[in-house]
């Protein structure tokens, strides 16, 4: 039950490490990589706040292992912004107050990018139910649904233009 | 000038944690020696430790050392908790288990993985004994013993008395009386306790660092519990915590275990609870049953309450407990003028996880049945439920208002914040809605719930666990200090230092709105430092996060502090100006005369003297810019021989009302619309209260219709995980209409008072009685939580069976 | 909670896949979406020594409609199916079911064969399978067999594939007649297994008679559980109160679902009678057109 090698190309970077099989990506990323805007809060996949993108989908990395994430490409929060420009979506979760701790966070942006990418227009229930798919004990959602929305209507907004 | 503090501004925290840049516990680095700690805990409710093999887990690859309650036997003292009862509670199992979940051994190995391994080799011996579950039958004569020592399983038990309630029983035209269940409870932070513990011999010190929000007279418990001068315990808390909501109070006894490991392992230990032992042995609210008495007017009025409490602590009682109990003693009669009390109150131990801080704290338990009651009383006396309430609220004119059991609601309009709710909600149109509805064979209701909302805690409440004649023989507890530092540096940027270890309520963001208020700066020169570190940081008892004492306690350090900086400069400035310090403003950075604006001096200027040139400051002045405040109120008093205490020192209001339609097919609840209405005085952030409000009003309806840390009647645990323990996701908060009335505090200097928790006291017995409401027609009793369709199922079919089978 | 020490392998192909199999014997388990298979590792309560990864074999995820037939490659990912305009069109069964299941993010990993091999009594593609008549192809190093839906769950948990076999497709035949359908759940939150599932599939002739129908349900017995009675009941009629009061008793007969935290038996018995009086009668609206 030795180690492998694999290689993962995370926001654009390629990591070359040796793990153990078993080796959860979650760890994989936070721990072998540094990458620790990824966060773990249950290790069963219903919490959602190790959420990150693999191979352009959102996927729960504590429901892989690294080992499988061998060759693919791996987006974390750490790559959504370029140069320290926050996206759209990032500045609307500041005016619409979607963070408090901050813990969730990560693995939500993660899902909305995914998912708005894949349905540009969804309904405020199909949004809810999106989110579905995440834990946050802080906000009641109201802020994080709002950021999302207001995101959506200024895409739309700047396609229009 | 108020042209930073009540605005909604946006938060200075919010870009590190929207790029992955945040640093919580599992971020920080660790030494290259770290180990890593997994924890065998007790499969058993309540059994003997016959014994522990760790021979074959030991010789697993990995493993640095494996601790076990023999081994810390003699090296730590029990942890102190406020009560007589001697009961003995070690972060180690010893002898016995009393609960499933506790800790029995600590694995130290290269990595979690490897710790886990070696968990599965170690073989436990337990001797089941006979658990112990229900809350009353933990008052039962022959009822399992947890604690043999204690002799039986009440840890406290206190009676107070206030103002004539046998009278006012005996005046009553009625008395509506019935028995309540509130369950166990805990609110799940997405992010889990989480330890890095290192032991240095050569100072016999021990360096902590711990996502641990305090109060901080938990580090003195943790400290005599290891035998140290307290000094040798550091604790450092990260600036980020994810989330708490009180739950984390509860790792004090991990941070003694990992303490220890470390000691005797010989390596720094870091340890990250996982979700499993997070559900089964952190910390929760307490189940309580209460056995509520109104006397009651035909009027509607009521003259007097009787309250039997009995909280269940869990199977040990641990600091902060007994609290729950008695953290709403001086609201006990909420936000009704009742000035005849009687409450008899039992903090009990059974087969289940030890409690602790959670938001709403007591409340939840308290409003329940109180709230409940007053529905009761409408129903018996056939009036409307709004009408009680206005007939029993505290009137305007009566604030500050004295309650029987020694508090002081500090300002409010209860009746005006009450009516705002039924017009926003249109109460009277939505009672016609409900009659036409059920016409049409369908079911709604609406529930209404005021409550007050106490905030910025008392340290002294907790000794009423005590009687007076035991409180005298101990040190007397008063106050809630709070603790800020304001500095200056040589080039004029300002730092201020907190120790209010915030998790997630924007206290750095309030902060520099403060500070830049008081200093005349822009909010982003403001530097807020909140990681607090036990050796360096001022701070108190009662500093940390808990109690909503932000608001009211930890702005009021920071902006007196703000001040004593604001003072010094005029001093400087003065000085220099050849002016009277009276004579001077301040406005952007600058100081100048008033009817001179020419004449001036610019802050950076009066700091830099500070540092670069003391010599030509005032005489006596100290050089530097470096201030500190402790800050605490009045108000908060030690409890008098007769028992009357104001246990918090700020009051809010909360009125709230809620509609659901019911299915009558499964019987499932759906929340139509929730409004509520805050009174928490002046407002320092909007944008932010609005935020906790929300976050307090999801966790409420949790409690009302999906939360529940459940047990069999073996005592075994049966939501060991988040498929189990269902917290609310986004598809399930409803239309949620929040609006406010300010009613500034009288008592701190920006007239605000705590909030974020009044949803979580109120949003259980507001559905409660909705649902209530709407199944009036099958006189149907919702006395238990969460309001699963299963549970609401069966009471409508046993309902239905009376109304067919008389 | 960290998954115990197994051995990984990760074949190119699917013969390379069932050799493996075939080796490891009963320490082999497959690996594909992982969304109820890493789980139940993270706590520990499964323990393959050997996980054979089919993530790799690409030619195992397909969504085909041939010979009115629907064939689904058992790797195709849940929401592939969800998003599939073709499955939308000749299955609305199943595409209702398939947005019930888990939340997007699982769905995006999560399998078509992984969810039915699991084999949950309360999970939503067992109980669609079931009421579509579906079956499932199963491959072995010796020989491919297809398997009725109705003979391949035998237990909680349980289902007809060895642990040398690989279930490699899903098939589930269309029809062209007139046809309705309704997929219906009750769950305590969005996403949650439900406490009672049901699904119908129904085929009404043009004076309103039903022609066939098909009725199961979720959550009530340790499979997902066939209401024969209900195609006896209702066939040759025209859905009435009575007739699904009569379904309903019928369900009420063969239900035995067990208790739980979250639902008593009682509750789920109730439930089924309710859902299936819901289903059926959604399904024959629909059917009517």
């Amino acid at each position: 039950m030795g180690k492998h090698e694999i290689e993962v190309t995370i926001n654009g970077k390629v990591y070359q490490e040796e793990v153990e099989p078993r080796m959860l990506l979650s760890d994989f990323i936070r721990d072998v990589c540094g990458l620790t805007g990824t966060h773990v809060g249950c290790e069963h996949g219903v919490c959602g706040a190790c959420t990150i993108n693999v191979n352009g989908t959102a996927v729960r990395s504590c429901l892989m292992f690294a080992i499988q994430a061998d060759g693919q490409q791996v987006q974390t929060v750490e790559g959504l912004s370029n140069n320290h420009e926050l996206t759209d979506l990032q500045k609307n979760f500041i005016e619409c107050h979607g963070l408090q701790c901050g813990f969730c966070t990560a693995g939500i942006l993660m899902s909305t990018e995914d998912y708005l990418e894949k349905n540009p227009n969804p309904s405020s229930k199909e949004i809810k139910e999106m989110l579905s798919g995440h834990l946050c004990r802080c906000t009641g959602y109201d802020g994080i649904v709002k950021a999302i929305e207001k995101t959506i209507e200024e895409r739309n907004q700047s396609v229009l233009s | 000038m108020t042209n930073v503090i009540g605005k909604s501004a946006t938060r200075v925290e919010d870009k590190r944690l929207l790029t992955g840049q945040g640093k919580y516990i599992d971020d920080l680095g660790t030494k290259v020696n770290t180990g890593h700690a997994a924890i065998l805990r007790s499969s058993h409710p309540h059994a003997y430790i016959k014994s522990i093999d760790k021979e074959a887990a030991l010789k697993m690859p990995g493993v640095k050392g494996i601790i076990t309650g023999e081994d810390i036997r003699g090296l730590v003292k029990p942890f102190s908790v406020g009560v007589m009862a001697p009961v003995e509670y070690y972060p180690l199992a010893i002898d016995k288990v009393r609960y499933v979940g506790e800790p029995v051994a600590i694995i130290v190995a290269k990595d979690r993985y490897a710790a886990e391994d070696a968990l599965e080799k170690i073989k436990v011996v337990y001797e089941s004994l006979p658990p112990l579950v229900g809350i009353e039958r933990a008052l039962e004569e022959d009822a399992p013993i947890l604690h043999e020592n204690v002799g039986s399983n009440i840890a406290n038990h206190r009676e107070f008395n206030y103002g004539d309630v046998d009278k006012a029983f005996e005046e009553a035209d009625r008395i509506v009386k019935h028995k309540f269940n509130f369950p166990k409870y805990t609110a799940t932070p997405v992010e889990t306790y989480g330890v890095v513990a290192e032991y240095d011999p050569a100072h016999d010190q021990y360096t902590v660092q711990a996502n641990f929000h305090g109060p901080f007279v938990i580090h003195s418990i943790m400290a005599q519990a290891l035998q140290i001068p307290s000094n040798k315990l550091r604790i450092i808390v990260p600036k980020d915590i994810g989330g708490s909501y009180g739950i984390k109070a509860g790792i004090f006894p991990y941070i003694v275990l990992c303490g220890l490991a470390s000691k005797l392992i010989g390596c720094p230990v870091k340890w990250i609870e996982d979700r499993q032992e997070h559900l089964s042995s952190s910390a929760s609210g307490t189940d309580r049953v209460t056995y509520i008495e109104a006397a009651v007017e035909n009027s509607g009025k009521v003259t007097g309450l009787r309250m039997k409490m009995i909280d269940n602590v869990g199977a040990y009682i641990r600091a902060p407990e007994p609290a729950s109990l008695y953290r709403n003693h001086a609201n006990s009669t909420g936000a009704y003028d009742i000035q005849n009390l009687h409450i008899d109150a039992y903090a009990i131990m059974t087969n289940k996880s030890p409690t602790g801080l959670i938001r709403g704290y007591g409340g939840q338990e308290l409003y329940f049945p109180l709230e409940r009651i007053m529905q009761e009383v409408a129903k018996e006396l056939n009036m409307d439920h709004a009408d009680v309430i206005r007939k029993n609220l505290v009137k305007e004119a009566q604030f500050p208002y004295k309650t029987a059991s020694g508090g002081t609601y500090d300002s409010g309009n209860y009746e005006e914040s009450f009516e705002l709710a039924l017009a926003t909600g249109k109460y009277e149109e939505f009672r016609k809605k409900q009659e036409e509805a059920r016409k049409n064979g369908k079911i709604l209701g609406v529930g209404l719930a005021c409550i007050v909302e106490p905030s910025g805690s008392n340290m002294g409440y907790i000794t009423v666990a005590l009687t007076p004649e035991e409180r005298a023989g101990s040190l007397p507890k008063s106050g809630a200090a709070e603790a800020a530092t304001v500095s200056m540096d040589p080039l004029g940027s300002v730092n201020v230092r907190i120790s209010t270890t915030p998790s997630g309520q924007g206290h750095e963001t309030v902060a520099a709105q403060i500070v830049s208020e008081v200093l005349g700066l822009p909010r982003e020169q403001i530097n807020v430092v909140a990681e607090l570190d036990t050796s360096t940081s001022a701070w108190s008892i009662a500093s940390g996060s808990y109690s909503s004492r932000f608001a009211s306690l930890g702005s009021s350090a920071i902006y007196y502090a703000a001040h004593k900086v604001r003072t010094k400069l005029f001093k400087i400035a003065a000085d220099q100006l050849n002016v009277k310090e009276a004579d001077l403003e301040l406005e952007k950075g600058s100081i100048f005369v008033k009817n001179n604006p020419d004449k001036k001096f610019s802050v950076k200027r009066a700091a830099g003297l500070a540092h670069w040139h003391p010599t030509s400051l005032p005489d006596g002045m100290e050089p530097g810019i470096y201030e500190t405040y402790y800050y605490t109120a009045d108000v908060a008093q030690a409890p008098n021989e007769q028992d009357m205490i104001n246990s918090s020192v700020t009051y809010g209001f909360v009125a709230d009302m809620v509609t659901v339609e019911i299915d009558p097919d499964t019987a499932e609840v759906k929340i139509i619309d929730y409004f509520t209405v805050h009174d928490a005085g002046k407002l320092l952030n909007p944008l932010i209260v609005d935020g906790q409000i929300m976050g307090g009003l999801a966790h409420g309806l949790g409690g009302a219709l999906y939360e529940e840390l459940a047990y069999d009647k073996n005592g075994q645990f049966l939501t060991g995980s988040f498929m189990d323990y269902l917290c609310p996701t986004a598809p399930e908060i409803p239309n949620v209409t929040i609006k406010h009335t300010e009613s500034p505090s009288p008592l701190t200097p920006l007239g605000a008072k705590g909030l974020g928790e009044g949803n979580t006291m109120s949003a259980p017995v507001a559905v409660a009685n909705a649902v209530s409401d709407a199944l009036a027609h099958l006189d149907i009793m919702i006395d238990d939580l969460p309001l699963s369709p299963t549970r609401i199922w069966k009471l409508m079919g046993e309902a239905k069976e009376k109304v067919t089978t008389p | 909670m960290k998954p115990p020490k197994f051995e990984y392998y990760k074949p190119a192909t699917l013969e390379e896949a069932l050799n493996l199999l075939e080796e490891a014997g009963d320490d082999g388990k497959i690996i594909a979406g992982g969304q109820s298979l890493v789980p139940i590792m993270n706590m520990r309560l499964a323990s393959p020594k050997c996980l054979i990864d089919i993530n790799g074999l690409e030619e195992l995820s397909y969504i085909k409609n041939e010979d009115n037939t629907l064939k689904i490659g058992t790797l195709t990912r849940q929401s592939d199916v969800e998003q599939s305009e073709m499955v939308a069109n000749v299955c609305g069964l199943l595409a209702e079911a398939i947005t019930q299941i888990g939340h997007v993010q699982t769905r995006n990993r999560g399998t078509i064969g992984g969810s039915i091999v699991h084999a949950d009594p309360s999970a939503e593609l067992p109980l669609a399978l079931l009421t579509l008549n579906g079956s499932v192809q199963i491959t072995s190093k010796d020989e491919v067999r297809t398997v009725a839906a109705e003979d391949f769950f035998i237990t909680y948990l349980t289902t007809d594939i060895m642990p040398t076999e690989v279930l490699t497709e899903v098939t589930i035949p269309l029809m062209e007649e007139k046809s309705g359908y309704s997929f219906q759940e009750i769950a305590r939150r969005h996403g949650d297994f439900a406490l009672v599932a049901a699904a119908c599939h129904m085929t009404v002739d043009d004076e309103g008679l039903i022609t066939a129908v098909r009725l199961a349900l979720g959550g009530v017995e340790a499979i997902p559980l066939l209401i024969g009675d209900a195609e006896d009941i209702l066939t040759g009629e025209q859905l009435s109160d009575s007739l699904l009061a009569q379904v309903a008793e019928s369900v009420e007969m063969e239900s035995d679902p067990e208790s739980d935290l979250h639902a008593s038996s009682e509750y789920r018995t109730h439930l089924a009678k309710v859902l299936t009086k819901r289903v059926l009668t959604q399904a024959y609206e629909r059917a009517r057109g």
